[in-house]
């Protein structure tokens, strides 16, 4: 092996990333969304994306849903890492190929065009559960809810049709059937 | 009416409910209401430190070395960025701390106010949890949680700042209440089937060995005693990492000596070697296991640990087991006991091979040196100060550096919290403060630092602490004039560019001593060094000794970097016999 200059050992070999659903229920207190946010940077997790909002209010309970990429020990430690937290009451797990969960994510899309091509845009978005937000002459605000390859797909294939602005948010995940993650 | 108590006030209730009899800490503008509370607990004793890095590091010796709580005190703003090292340092090395941070009144809060800072978005990533108090009615209800935070699982720093208009408010104080679960963290989640497992493995294995950690300490003095009774029911080898040293006797034939990159040669062989793997308390860090991927590549391994994340996080491990150590260690000598009686003898064929082959690299005798006359050899200062210290009941704190190694090395433990030392964050100038707060948690015992010249220096104010409340610790200075590891490094690395690794101008130890206020003396040939040391063991005041040790001495046996146990650098002397001499050695 070559001479490491170095008082560390050298990385070994990679593993595979998954992409991982990862649902935290934590307190709704001051600062609990840096922790949980401090963490993933602190260690070197990815975020790509993040969803947070209080579930209920009687318990002061809000729900974190990060979409993350690891190998299976980084993923695990993630969770583990989640648990110690104070303010975490329970951390679920769902890759993202998992089919007993929903994952969705919400887009507004803004088009400023002729009608035509206004027509047109709310044709192709017609899978994705499209309403109209709001409507002028020149322009439309339109909502869908997809998956987030979709949402980028639709976001690249609209600019045709004057797409001007884009707004989305991260996604959201529940799991299929009368089961619920305890 | 019930009694009204101000933010101040309850501070101190809480503390005396946790029955808290010192704190250290450092006054400033946003503390000075409990400052002026502070005359009527008489039950609770400040330490009035000269940094508040030394308040940190002084809790963190008193923790360590009493098993309780260490509590600090300091002000907003500066004074809380200077005691992050000393968090950072017992976060990482599982050290229960409660840091109370004044702050500036909340009405100025994010207005960049004198000595503001954010203290809990600072010290979010380096404590096990955090608070501002916003509401004096929540004051004691988070003192006390922050108690049972630090203390509980795996124990760690906390910290709680109060502002200093919620320190006047008043409230009503209830009493104290120990609540039993905390949020759902539960820490002993073993079950008898993983002990059986456990029972199992041991029973088969063949090349087995016990790698012992900082856990076996945390969880008790009745968990050293469990081990001990476990090792020798088993006959299994045991080494330890650096901070699980005194948990097993050192002299005993069964210890292996510590492990590591500093490691010894039998150590690191056997768990290279290994078919069995016990890991108690340990955490598989970079320094213990060398290069991951070559980790003892043929055990299997079991790991004990309280905290789940923990557990497969550098190495993966075939037999987890999550729980604190004294309870997993009850429930295995129970079970071993009623399944295999007398398992060390009717075992003892089953592994005398594996004790032959640990003989075998035993007599390598990997902590040897070349001894000389004219100059003292620091592994010769070190077995100097064991041989006339071992009779007493000696608390050993460090700073970080080869000094450390050499004292991990030579010094040997028998009981476990009388081995400080900073070895996770590695924080040069630990072992001064926290021999100030050893010797206030053990006002009769002897406390002695061994320190390096470069780290002393670190956090040299606190000499002034230690006159102040006659604390006679003994600052043991292996002075060798260099930041002796990071040239060791820059030899064996670096193709001998020492750079910056000298210091030019070092004080004159024994006037500084006097300066202080205390007692300085030198030891300049080994012929001199034990009537100086036993000088130095019958002052009953501190001391600061400057032993002038060999410049050029580094610390072996070695793994150096990116290799495996089984790839160790030995000492001058083995490197002789194989001719590695000059260049070569840098090529390792």
């Amino acid at each position: 092996m070559a001479n490491s200059k170095s008082a560390y050992s050298i990385a070994g070999k990679k593993q595979k990333n998954d992409t991982h659903i990862i649902v935290v229920w934590v307190d709704n207190e001051a600062g609990v969304l840096a922790r949980v946010v401090g963490l993933f940077s602190g260690r070197g997790y990815n975020i790509e994306s993040l969803a947070v909002a209080e579930v209920d209010q009687k318990e002061n309970i809000s729900r974190i849903t990060i979409v993350t990429t690891g190998t299976p020990q980084v993923v695990d430690q993630i969770k583990l890492q989640l648990k110690k937290l104070v303010p975490v009451h329970k951390v679920a797990d769902f890759k993202r190929e998992d089919k007993n969960v929903i994952f969705k994510e919400m887009a507004l899309f803004k088009f400023v065009a002729n009608n035509e091509k206004l027509i047109k845009a709310f044709k192709a978005c017609k899978n994705f559960n499209p309403v109209i937000l709001d409507e002028t002459k020149k322009s439309k605000v339109i909502q869908i809810t997809a998956l987030r390859r979709e949402i980028d797909k639709m976001s690249k294939n609209l600019t045709k049709f004057g797409l001007v602005s884009v707004s989305r948010t991260g996604a959201v995940a529940m799991t299929r059937g009368s089961d619920v993650f305890k | 009416m019930p009694k009204l108590y101000s933010g101040a006030e309850i501070v101190f209730k809480c503390l005396e409910d946790q029955n808290v009899s010192h704190i250290f800490g450092y006054p400033g503008g946003a503390v000075l209401p409990i400052y002026d509370e502070l005359k009527n607990f008489n039950s609770i004793k400040h330490i009035l430190v000269r940094h508040e890095q030394g308040a940190g590091h002084a809790a963190e010796g008193y923790a360590r070395s009493s098993g309780k709580p260490g509590v600090l005190l300091v002000t907003s703003g500066p004074g809380a960025t200077n005691a992050v090292t000393a968090l950072t340092d017992a976060y990482m090395d599982s050290v229960p701390l409660v840091c109370i941070t004044g702050q500036v009144p909340t009405h100025l809060i994010g207005t960049d106010a004198f000595q503001e800072c954010d203290t809990t978005g600072i010290t979010r990533p380096c404590t096990k949890h955090n608070w501002l108090v916003k509401d004096i009615n929540d004051l004691a209800e988070i003192m006390h949680k922050a108690f049972e935070v630090a203390t509980t699982g795996r124990p760690g720093p906390v910290l709680v700042d109060i502002p200093k208009d919620i320190q006047f408010q008043k409230t009503k104080y209830k009493n104290y209440r120990k609540v039993k679960k905390l949020n759902g963290k539960s820490h002993d989640n073993f079950s008898q089937k993983n002990i059986d497992e456990l029972i199992k493995l041991i029973s088969k294995a063949k090349k087995p060995i016990f790698y012992t950690g900082g856990g076996v300490i945390n969880s008790g003095p009745k968990a050293s005693e469990l081990l001990r009774e476990l090792v020798y029911a088993t006959g299994f080898p045991i080494t330890s990492t650096l901070q699980g040293l005194g948990c097993f006797p050192a002299d005993d034939n069964q210890f292996l000596g510590m492990l590591g990159m500093h490691g010894t040669y039998e150590a690191n062989n056997a768990m290279y070697s290994c078919d069995l793997m016990i890991n108690i308390g340990a955490r598989f860090d970079d320094r213990i296991t060398g290069k991951i991927d070559e980790f003892s590549p043929k055990s299997k391994k079991v790991h004990i640990d309280i905290d789940p994340s923990s557990i497969n996080k550098n190495v993966k491990v075939d037999l987890p087991i999550v729980g604190d150590i004294k309870s997993v260690l009850t429930s295995t000598l129970k079970t071993l006991k009623k399944s295999k009686k007398n398992f060390s003898k009717s075992n003892k064929h089953q592994i005398s091979n594996w004790w032959e082959k640990i003989q075998k690299w035993r007599s390598k005798r990997s902590l040897d040196y070349i001894g000389s006359e004219e100059t003292i050899k620091p592994q010769y200062a070190i077995e100097r100060l064991y041989e006339l210290t071992k009779d007493r009941d000696t608390y050993i704190t460090t700073e970080v550096g080869q000094h450390q190694m050499w004292a991990a090395q030579h010094y040997k433990f028998n009981k476990p919290n009388r081995w400080m030392t900073s070895g996770g964050l590695g924080t040069m100038g630990y072992g001064l403060p926290a021999a100030v707060g050893v010797q206030i948690a053990h006002p009769k015992k002897l406390v002695v630092d061994i320190a390096g010249e470069a780290s002393v220096l670190m956090t040299m104010q606190e000499m002034s602490t230690a006159v102040q409340y006659n604390l006679p610790i003994k600052i043991f200075i292996l002075n060798n004039e260099y930041m002796g590891m990071v040239r060791q490094w820059q030899e064996l690395l670096h193709d001998k560019n020492y750079s910056e690794s000298y210091t030019a101008a070092l004080p004159d130890f024994v006037k500084m001593a006097e300066a202080y206020g205390c007692v300085g003396m030198r030891a300049k040939t080994p012929e001199e060094l034990d009537d100086k040391i036993i000088d130095m063991l019958n002052t009953d005041r501190p001391v600061i000794f400057d032993c002038l040790v060999d410049k050029q001495e580094n610390c072996f046996p070695m793994i150096p970097s990116g290799k495996p146990h089984n790839q160790m650098l030995l000492g001058p002397k083995d490197q002789k016999d194989k001719k590695i001499t000059g260049k070569g050695r840098t090529l390792v």
